[in-house]
Order: structure tokens, then C-alpha cells, then sequence
């Protein structure tokens, strides 16, 4: 179907438990979070989540829906530690692959090209191997070296948020760093995006940017509408981070330390109220652009 | 000089390990080691390549703090999206960072503490991109405070990062990358340049004793030449401050000491 837009209800409601979700974005930058709240709204449980984690991951695991975590690292930048995840970590009720940044954009082009691993020097001499279960392989050729396998990360499915897309999912990707969205879009059976900004017919619109085009739109399942959906994470160039909200996040954590009790504050009933409860989308589109 | 802190004696220390490094990305994550790197570039080695902290690479390092988001002078282009394999996997970047704990062998964690994989003690970041750093491009690092938690006996908790343990090294691999450079913290500077890549103290910071600086560490270090660390002079502290307006350094090292120690 040429059509590909949905709501965020219809698209959670194509996902599955124990579906392996791949989440675009990298730690508070670029989250499709309205597609989390989504989630976040509904009874999935057991999910693998792949992801440069943010408060996505953190999320999901405080409210335990995750059954495994594949990650390089859960961080919100300034708040370096994820205090959700580190929660369900330190409670020990995930299951984990852990893996290097740069292995783990690998084993996403692994799945994207459908082999079943590509080979790395990454992760020999550490402990990543033996925790992971990683296997090597021996080059067949005269050097002989021997290499880490690291194993596609094949998706069932991507949660990305992009600035623009018409509804037949031609997106546009601005942003001064698009991390590795274009590869979760590949790794992925089924690639969800949220955006910014819905248009009717790209070519109409806003032909002059084709060239962000990060991803064609056979990559695109379905397509939905969500202007600030990704808060308290950053879109630029639309909007900064949300520190506040970030930190009012960590220290729940702290107190009162159960997700149960404030789910509500930082999720919603519906993703209307959770704009309302921050102010609306003005009040996003007004968070400035972070300084590194 | 009497004024001279020593955050101060640190960086330039810092920018030292990015000596002659050539046309190589310099990585300093942290104030410190990030005015070292932008210290270097601004004196004795200006074809180091360095980004704005998020994505453009700069012939400007850029200010540390609150500074206004267009004030970078863009020359380049280096997102996380190509940073693998332009800078990380071409061995073309030479990375300053704080882990969590080293060993002897200059093993890093910045993973967990303590505890099991399945349920750590202690969450931390992750090994991030420690691991196809260590295994593809220089690396050195900075502690603010040289303590045994840092230096600790025994093995890291987690092995985030290469080192030369012989019996972490899965045969057949290839560690001609594996690059350990220079350890700077609070007390001293070393190296990986003792029996075997053990670590080897090489400058001891004014009025800090060899016994001083064992005594803080987990594991028997080898004395270098022991000299003592230099100071930064008028022009490096100058560059310094402009690259430190609200003066961030001064938060690094507890109590923001003088580099001449007071006795």
C-alpha cells in the first residue's frame, strides 16, 4: 500500500511481544519517544530492544518491558548514567548483549545486507566476546587473522523519528548528525518513522532537499505525524533536548524510585496530554539547540 | 608561576600527549584532556584535526561551556554516522578519556563494577567505543584523582578496553593497533613504557614523591626518568584561559589546588 500513514496506536499494534525493536536515535538525540509513549501505553512485554540508548531504553525497562537489551551504552549525556537502566540492571533482570559503538552499527549492516555476521578486530582483547558469546572467524586468505563474527542484529522491527516524510515515506533527514538511523531502517522487516513535519507529495513540497532523503521509502512501512515526538530527546534542528524534563526523569529514580508511580508523568494517557503536561509543542519547539 | 593550578599543569601535560601526532583526529572527552588536545592544536601541532564536540571539525577549537550554538567555525564534517570509518577503524584519531578503573596492563572499564555481567554492583555507561578504539588507534587518559579504586589490583571489573594482557589476547588476532600512550592524573605522568608495556611512572608534578604515587595505585609501577612535570608558561596559560572562559577547569581536581604544592 502506497498510503503508509497510521496512527501511533495502529503502529504499536503491528508490533508483537517478544519482537526484537530496533530504536533510532543515539542516547537523548533523535529518539522517536511519542512511538515509546506509544509503546509505553500498551500491554507488549518480552522485547529485545536495540538501541544507542537513551531514555527509551531506560523507559522500557522501568516499566518492564524488556526482556533483553542490546546496547553500547545508556546514557543522557549530561546525566551520564541512565538511572533507569542502571535500576533494572542492578536488579538483574535483563538479559544483555553488550557491544562496542562501532560493532554495533556493523551487526545492523550485517542484517540490513542479510549475512549472518561481518567480520571485526573490534572486541578482541576484551571481555566483549566471552559475555556475548561472540564467535571468530579465520581469515581464508594468506594473513590468516582471526576475527571477531560479530551476528546481524536483524530487526523486527525500527522505531525512527524523522523531520519530514510524505505519506508514502519519503523522508527527509536533517539534523547536523543522523547517527545510524538509515541502518536501522535496513536491519529492519518493518521500519516505523514519526515525523516531524507530514506532507502530502514530497516532490511538491520540498524537492530542493532530496538529498536528505536518508533512506528510500522501500524501506518505510508506515508513517505517522508527531510534531514534538521526539521530547525530552533532541531534533534538531527543530528543538534541543529537554535537561529539565531529563533530570525530573533521573530523580524519580531516586524518589520515589518506582516507575509505577510517576509512569504517568512522563508517559500519559495519550500523547495529547503529555504535550499539555509540558507545556505543548511550543514550549518544544522553543527548547534551545544543545552546546557541545 | 606561583599561580599556576594544577588542572593547569594537567592540560599541559595533556596537549604533550598530542605531540607531533600529525593529521589525526585528537579526541579529549572531559575539560581537561579536551583543553589539552585544543592546547596542542594551538601551539606546537596545528594539523590535528579536532570537532566542535558534536559533529564539525573545527581549525577553532571550540570554548568549553555556555557559548552561543553558531559560534563554531565549521571546516569539516565528521558525524557518529561516518566516525567509524573515517576516524576510528582508519587508526586516524588519537582519544583522551576517563574510565572507570586500569590495571596494569592498561586494561580499561567503564562497563560496571563489581557483581556479575548478569547483575552488576554498579551500571556504568557501557563499554561505549572503547573496545574498537583501543584495538585501532593511540589512546591515553586522564584521572583527576590517582587513587587504588582507579588503580586497581588485580584485573578491571570489566574489560572494556584493549590492554597488553597476554592472556586476554585471543591468538591469531591482530594488535598491531593496540596503542597505549600516556596515563595523566593529579600526581604524575607515565606511560607503557616498562618491561613488557608495564606501566612506568616518567614525571612526578611538583613536590609528589615516587612512594606517593605507588602508594595510590593497585599494582608495582617502574620509575622512568622521574623528572619533574612541567609547567605550562604564560602563553599556554593564556591560550588556556580563552579556551576556558568560565574557567571549568578549576572544578576538575578537588579543591582546584596549586600545581607547586604548598608545604
Amino acid at each position: 500500500m502506497l498510503d503508509k500513514r497510521m496512527t501511533a496506536a495502529d503502529i504499536v499494534a503491528q508490533l508483537s511481544d517478544g519482537m526484537t525493536i530496533g530504536i533510532g536515535g543515539w542516547g537523548p538525540r533523535r529518539k522517536p519517544m511519542a512511538l515509546v509513549r506509544e509503546l509505553l501505553r500498551s500491554n507488549l512485554k518480552d522485547l529485545t530492544i536495540v538501541a544507542y540508548g537513551g531514555a527509551d531504553v531506560g523507559m522500557l525497562c522501568a516499566a518492564g518491558k524488556v526482556k533483553k537489551v542490546v546496547f553500547a551504552f545508556v546514557s543522557l549525556d549530561a546525566i551520564p548514567l541512565e538511572p533507569w537502566f542502571r535500576k533494572a540492571r542492578e536488579a538483574g533482570q535483563l538479559e544483555v548483549l553488550e557491544v562496542d559503538e562501532g560493532m554495533f552499527q556493523w551487526g545492523l549492516k550485517a542484517a540490513a545486507f542479510g549475512l549472518p555476521f561481518l567480520p571485526t578486530r573490534v572486541g578482541l582483547g576484551t571481555d566483549l566476546a566471552a559475555l556475548g558469546g561472540l564467535k571468530t572467524v579465520t581469515s581464508p586468505y594468506a594473513d590468516g587473522e582471526t576475527l571477531i563474527a560479530m551476528p546481524a542484529l536483524k530487526l523486527d522491527a525500527a522505531l525512527i523519528h524523522v523531520n519530514r516524510s510524505d505519506w508514502r515515506g519519503n523522508v527527509q533527514v536533517f539534523g547536523p548528525d543522523v547517527y545510524y538511523d538509515e541502518w536501522f531502517a535496513k536491519a529492519a522487516a518493518k521500519t516505523y518513522v514519526s515525523c516531524e513535519e507530514l506532507v502530502d507529495r514530497m516532490e511538491d513540497h520540498y524537492p530542493d532537499d532530496a538529498q536528505f532523503n536518508l533512506f528510500e521509502r522501500c524501506f518505510v512501512t508506515g508513517v505517522v505525524e508527531l510534531s514534538g515526538g521526539a521530547h525530552p530527546s533532541s531534533m534538531p534542528p527543530h528543538y534541543g533536548w529537554d535537561m529539565k524534563a531529563f533530570k525530573a526523569y533521573a530523580d524519580a529514580a531516586k524518589d520515589p524510585g518506582d516507575w509505577s508511580a510517576v509512569a504517568d508523568r512522563f508517559v500519559g494517557a495519550t500523547e495529547a496530554d503529555y504535550l499539555n503536561s509540558i507545556g505543548g509543542k511550543e514550549a518544544v519547539a522553543a527548547l534551545p539547540l544543545p552546546i557541545f | 608561576m606561583t599561580d599556576v593550578t594544577l588542572a593547569e599543569l594537567c592540560i599541559f601535560a595533556a596537549s604533550e600527549a598530542f605531540r607531533g601526532n600529525g593529521e589525526i583526529v585528537a579526541t579529549g572527552v572531559g575539560p581537561v584532556p579536551r583543553l589539552g588536545a585544543g592546547l596542542a592544536k594551538l601551539t606546537h601541532t596545528p594539523e590535528l584535526m579536532m570537532t566542535d564536540g558534536e559533529c564539525y571539525l573545527v581549525e577553532q577549537p571550540v570554548p568549553l561551556g555556555p557559548r552561543n550554538y553558531d559560534d563554531r567555525k565549521k571546516a569539516g564534517y565528521l558525524p557518529f554516522s561516518r566516525f567509524f570509518d573515517s576516524a576510528v577503524w582508519t587508526g586516524r584519531r588519537h582519544a583522551m578519556v576517563t574510565p572507570t578503573q586500569i590495571d596494569r596492563f592498561g586494561q580499561i572499564n567503564l562497563s560496571q563494577l563489581g557483581g556479575t555481567h548478569k547483575q552488576p554492583k554498579t551500571q556504568m555507561l557501557g563499554v561505549r567505543g572503547f573496545p574498537g578504539n583501543t584495538i585501532y588507534h593511540p589512546n591515553s587518559f586522564f584521572f583527576p584523582s590517582h587513587t587504588t579504586r582507579v588503580f586497581v589490583e588485580g584485573e578491571v571489573d570489566m574489560v572494556s578496553g584493549v590492554g597488553y594482557n597476554p592472556a586476554k589476547r585471543i591468538a591469531g588476532g591482530n594488535y598491531s593497533g593496540v596503542a597505549l600512550k600516556k596515563i595523566i592524573t593529579n600526581l604524575c605522568v607515565m606511560d607503557f613504557g616498562g618491561t613488557d608495556n608495564a606501566v612506568r611512572v616518567v614525571s612526578l608534578h611538583p613536590g609528589v614523591t615516587f612512594q606517593e604515587v605507588q602508594a595510590a595505585t593497585g599494582f608495582p609501577l617502574e620509575k622512568g626518568d622521574l623528572v619533574e612535570t612541567s609547567l605550562p608558561d604564560a602563553d599556554a596559560l593564556a591560550i588556556i584561559a580563552q579556551l576556558d572562559p568560565h574557567n571549568i577547569r578549576a572544578s576538575v581536581i578537588k579543591d582546584n589546588p596549586p600545581a607547586q604544592r604548598v608545604s
